[in-house]
Order: structure tokens, then sequence, then C-alpha cells
């Protein structure tokens, strides 16, 4: 049914002369009574259907199909021969997910991914609340100026992004060796060493995502009705005060989103350690999605990658669902 | 603030630096000479043209793609009731949620089964239609009044002739929006473009600039060539942030909070 022209009861319709030949109108006249929602809207499959088709093919084939295959793979033995014949993969239970809870590597690079979140995720909401408490208190017409360079690590590419950084941290002629240097101070090798090169990479990623934490709560901040800090201006309240009891009580939605959003990409970390320190020195920033993405594209054992590839989602489903009761609870 | 462009301005400005000015101390910010040379020596090392096209390509094609299909369901989700819808919608709701990297093996498997690998086809239906475009577009269709559609119908418009030529100028700035939106993520989009090319002629300009920067043997372990690198992947999506900035942070605002 290629186009359908419905027409209320009663109305002439006067496509009928025009595109006579074409699906003639269904749904017409099936409008439900008064009561139930949506009864503006009459129903129309042919056009609802035409309309969704094209999203669903390729959402089917190039999400849906690979999260089930996904599943399906992390019971195999999935290896580079199988590619060619994936039907051919050994079906081996539970197996990789046995074999992953006793993988020093993997163990280590969930501990590593924690770590990152860990730090990571409240040091870029606090930063980005604070940025945008700020940027709110009037700027003035140094606004777009703050706004671009707080949001323009967002928007350029990780890939390039890690590469300066990697030349900032560079121990020999780097940025901060310069700047140390100065002061008579010598740099140390922060990518180099075991114990500096996870701080190193949470830091670059707090530069890097504070930004979109702050437009958000900008948008947050904005919405406040300033009556409502007037009134609290009025009552005596100080900065601090106003910031803790009326500024972080009307931003919960937005923190909550913030924070939801900003642990699910943290928990995915992967392009920073890629490209600054390949998960070295001695896998302290092994992550489980770089670990993954080793396992399988360089191993090929993507059977086993698979597994870790739910193992990463589990988590992520689990801590999402626990941030929205924990914070959810607080707002009550 | 200075914290946060620092690194920018150390990126642009080491690039025109001379390797005495690279390897100074104290650190040398703004080069005593100018030079040219970081450049001339990465365009004999990579075809930028080349991975400048491939991803000017993807980006352009993925971005019009995801325009067209995303508004569409968000048309369908928001202005048009058929059975059907409620699932529809959940399911795009849901694969909001699912990370990206999920899919990575079973879709590598896939698309060389198909013989796919190392085609721009590769790089582009994986993400023609993102379900953060159908929400995004969902929302704004939702504002248009029933009574403008209706009338239109009543007028004889078929559904087609309406979504196109009455509900796609109305949301014009949600368009712009989401063009934006999926244009830079295009650009920067690291993993799959990865994965899915083997060969140096299909690369994204990402792809070039990490593969070429995780050997150093490449460079001679020049800084200022990989500083070069940055700044031609940074300089055109920068400029067309702070152009177009204002779009840009709205709708983050926007999709953000509904």
């Amino acid at each position: 049914m290629a186009t359908t022209t419905p027409s209320r009861r009663g109305v002439p319709d006067r496509t009928s002369k025009v595109r006579s030949g074409a699906g003639a109108g269904t749904g017409t006249g099936r409008r439900r009574g008064p009561g139930l929602r949506r009864d503006r809207l009459s129903v129309q499959n042919g056009p609802g259907w035409l309309f969704s088709t094209p999203f669903l093919v390729l959402f089917l084939t190039f999400m849906a199909v690979p999260i089930i295959a996904t599943f399906l793979m992390s019971f195999t033995e999935f290896e580079l021969r199988n590619v060619a014949d994936p039907f051919s993969a050994e079906f081996i239970g539970l197996e990789n997910y046995t074999r992953l809870f006793e993988d020093e590597k993997f163990l280590t690079s969930l501990f590593n991914t924690f770590y990152f979140v860990v730090l990571g995720v409240p040091l870029t909401v606090g930063a980005g609340l604070f940025a945008a408490v700020l940027l709110n208190r009037g700027v003035g017409r140094m606004r777009t100026v703050f706004r671009v360079g707080f949001y323009a690590p967002v928007v350029t590419s990780i890939v390039a992004v890690a590469v300066v950084w990697r030349f900032v941290l560079d121990p020999a002629d780097g940025l901060i060796s310069g700047l140390a240097s100065e002061v008579g101070l010598k740099s140390p090798d922060f990518l180099g060493s075991n114990v500096l090169a996870m701080p190193s990479l949470i830091v670059m990623a707090v530069w890097r995502n504070l930004g979109t934490a702050m437009v958000l709560f900008l948008a947050g901040l904005q919405g406040i009705p300033t009556e409502v800090r007037e009134a609290a201006r009025l009552d005596g309240a100080g900065i601090w005060q106003e910031f803790r009891s009326i500024t972080v009580p009307l931003l919960r939605p937005t923190m909550l989103y913030v924070s939801v959003m900003t642990t699910i990409g943290f928990l995915n970390v992967f392009e920073e350690p890629f490209v600054m320190t390949e998960g070295g020195p001695d896998n302290s920033t092994l992550t489980v999605s770089l670990d993954m993405y080793k396992e399988g594209f360089s191993y090929f054992h993507m059977g086993y990658a698979s597994s870790m590839a739910y193992v990463l989602f589990t988590i992520i489903l689990a801590v999402t669902l626990l941030q929205l009761r924990l914070l959810k609870d607080k707002t009550k | 603030m200075i914290v946060m462009i620092a690194p920018f301005l150390w990126m642009a400005l080491s690039a025109f630096k001379s390797e005495k000015d690279l390897g100074a101390s104290p650190t040398v910010w703004i080069p005593d000479e100018w030079t040219l040379i970081h450049f001339e020596k990465l365009v004999k090392l990579l075809d930028i043209g080349a991975h400048f096209f491939n991803s000017t390509l993807v980006a352009v094609v993925v971005t019009v793609c995801n325009l067209v299909f995303c508004s569409m369901l968000g048309y369908a989700l928001a202005k048009l009731n058929f059975a059907g819808k409620r699932p529809v919608f959940a399911l795009v709701m849901c694969a909001l949620m699912v990370p990206g990297n999920l899919m990575l093996m079973p879709m590598f498997v896939m698309v060389s089964k198909m013989g796919l690998i190392d085609s721009y086809a590769a790089l582009i239906l994986p993400f023609a239609a993102g379900a953060f475009g159908v929400f995004l577009m969902r929302q704004f269709m939702t504002a248009i009044p029933d009574e403008l559609l209706e009338a239109a119908r009543i007028d004889g418009a078929g559904e087609w002739f309406i979504f196109w030529r009455i509900a796609m100028p109305l949301v014009k700035p949600a368009l712009a929006t989401l063009a934006i939106f999926t244009f830079l993520q295009s650009w920067n989009n690291f993993l799959w473009p990865l994965v899915a090319t083997n060969d140096a002629d299909k690369y994204t300009l990402p792809v070039a600039l990490a593969t070429f920067a995780i050997d150093p043997t490449k460079t001679n372990g020049s800084n200022g060539v990989l500083m070069a690198g940055a700044f031609l992947v940074v300089l055109p999506v920068l400029l067309v942030f702070i152009l177009l900035q204002r779009y840009f942070t709205q709708g983050i605002a926007t999709a953000g909070l509904k």
C-alpha cells in the first residue's frame, strides 16, 4: 500500500479522483471514543509501517541481530577460522564465562575500568557543575568564548586529543615537563609509570567530558526560576546556602541524567588507553573494552571477547539501574 | 579556562615549530621560526587528501540517511497511530542504552560475510539509522499541532506529502541539531572504522592518525609531525563547531532534558 488518504467520516474524499488506484484509505472511521488517549489520531497502519520500515530494517540488521549474535557467540569457541563459516563454531556452554573470572588479565581490566569510573565520574560531574554555576553567574559577553572553550574537547576527535595529550605529558619535551623544569622540578614519566598512567588518563577524560556535563547543567540551571533564587537571597541565604538548598535539589534530574550518561561512557572507555598507552605499562591501563578489542581482533578469540562484551553490558545495566534507584530515592 | 584550551594552543603552535623549538627547555610557546616542514612530512607519510575524503563522504552520507530515516520514524511515532507503535518505540528506547561496543564482533563477522570489509558501505550502513535521532525527532514532531496535519489530510494530501512538505520544514532547527551531531559523531568515530578497514586507502582520518601515532618508527619519533596531523583532524571540526555552537549546545540541552 503506497499511499493512503484517510479522510474523516462524512468529508468527501477529494483525492479519490486524483489518486485513483493508490491504496484506499485504511483505518478511517476507527476513531476511538472519548476518554481514550490519542483519540485525535486515526489508526493508519499503512503509512505508520511505511515510515518505520527503513529505520527498522537497518536497525534490525545492524543492531538487533548483532546483539543476539554476540550473546550466542559468547557460548562458543569462535576463532578466526570460524569467520568464514560462523556456524562451525564449537558450542562450549559457560566455559568462556568461567574462564573470564580466572583470567588475571581480565580481572585487572575490570579493576582498571572501575578505578577509571570511580575517580573519573565524580570529578567530571563535579567540575561540570562548577563550570556551569560559574558560567551562569554571568561572565557576560565572554559566555560564548567560555562555552566554546569548555566544549571544544568534546567535539574533537578523541584520537587527535589523545595524540596531543601524549605530547603534553611527554617526559622529555612535553608541556608539563617544560613547565616543571622552569620551577626546577623534574617531570615524572606519566604514561610510563604503573602508578601514574591511569590517573593521567583520568585527568584527560575529565578534561574531555566536563563540557558535556557543563552544557547539561547550564540548561538545567536556566530552568530554575529566578524568583526562587531571589526569594532565597531575601531570606538571607549566602551563595553556598543558595547552592546547597536551591541549586542542588532543583538540579537533581539533570544530575541524574549526567551521572548516568557519564558512567555509561566511562565504563566503555576504549580510545584513551588505546592511543595513549595501549593498555600498558604492565596492563595498568588495560580496560575491559580494550581487553575485549585485543582478544577479539588481535588474537581472534571472538567467542571469548563476546563473553567479555556481555559481562561489561551486564555491569553497565546493573550500575545504571542502581544509580537510577539511588538518585531517585533521594529526591523523595 | 586556560587549562581547557592550553592543549589545543600547544598543539596548534607546536605544529609550526622547528625541531629545535620542540625540544627546547624551557618550553617555547611561540615558535622562533614558523615552519611548514611537519605538514610537508605528513603529506609524504599519509595520503591526507584520501583520508579526508573518506571521512567527509562517510559523514555526509551517514548524516543524510539519519536525517531522513530518523525523521520518518519520528514522525510515525509522534503523529501516526499504527498497530505496533508501542513496541517500536520501546525498541528505540532500549537501543539508546546499548553500548556500541557490544555488537563489535558479530558485526565484523557479518560485514566480512557480506564481503563489505574495506567498503564505504561497511562504514555507512551500521550508522545510517540511530536511535538517538529517532528520539530527538519524535520530541520535535510531537510539538506540531495535529490540526495542521489533519487539515492537510482533509485537503487530500498524502501522508508522504504531509511529512515532506509540512512536518519537515517545521522541524528545521531539530534537523540542524541532528545534522551537526551526526556529522561530528561520524567524523570522530574510531573503533568501527578501525575494525572494518584493513586497506589504508579506506582509512578515515582518525584511523589513519591513530595507526600512524601508535607506530613511532613512522614518524621517527617526531612530535611535530603528530601535532600537524592532530591539527588537521581537529581544525575543520572545531571551525564547524564554533560557527554552529548555538545549535549544538541547544541540541544537547533539549535532548538531555526530555
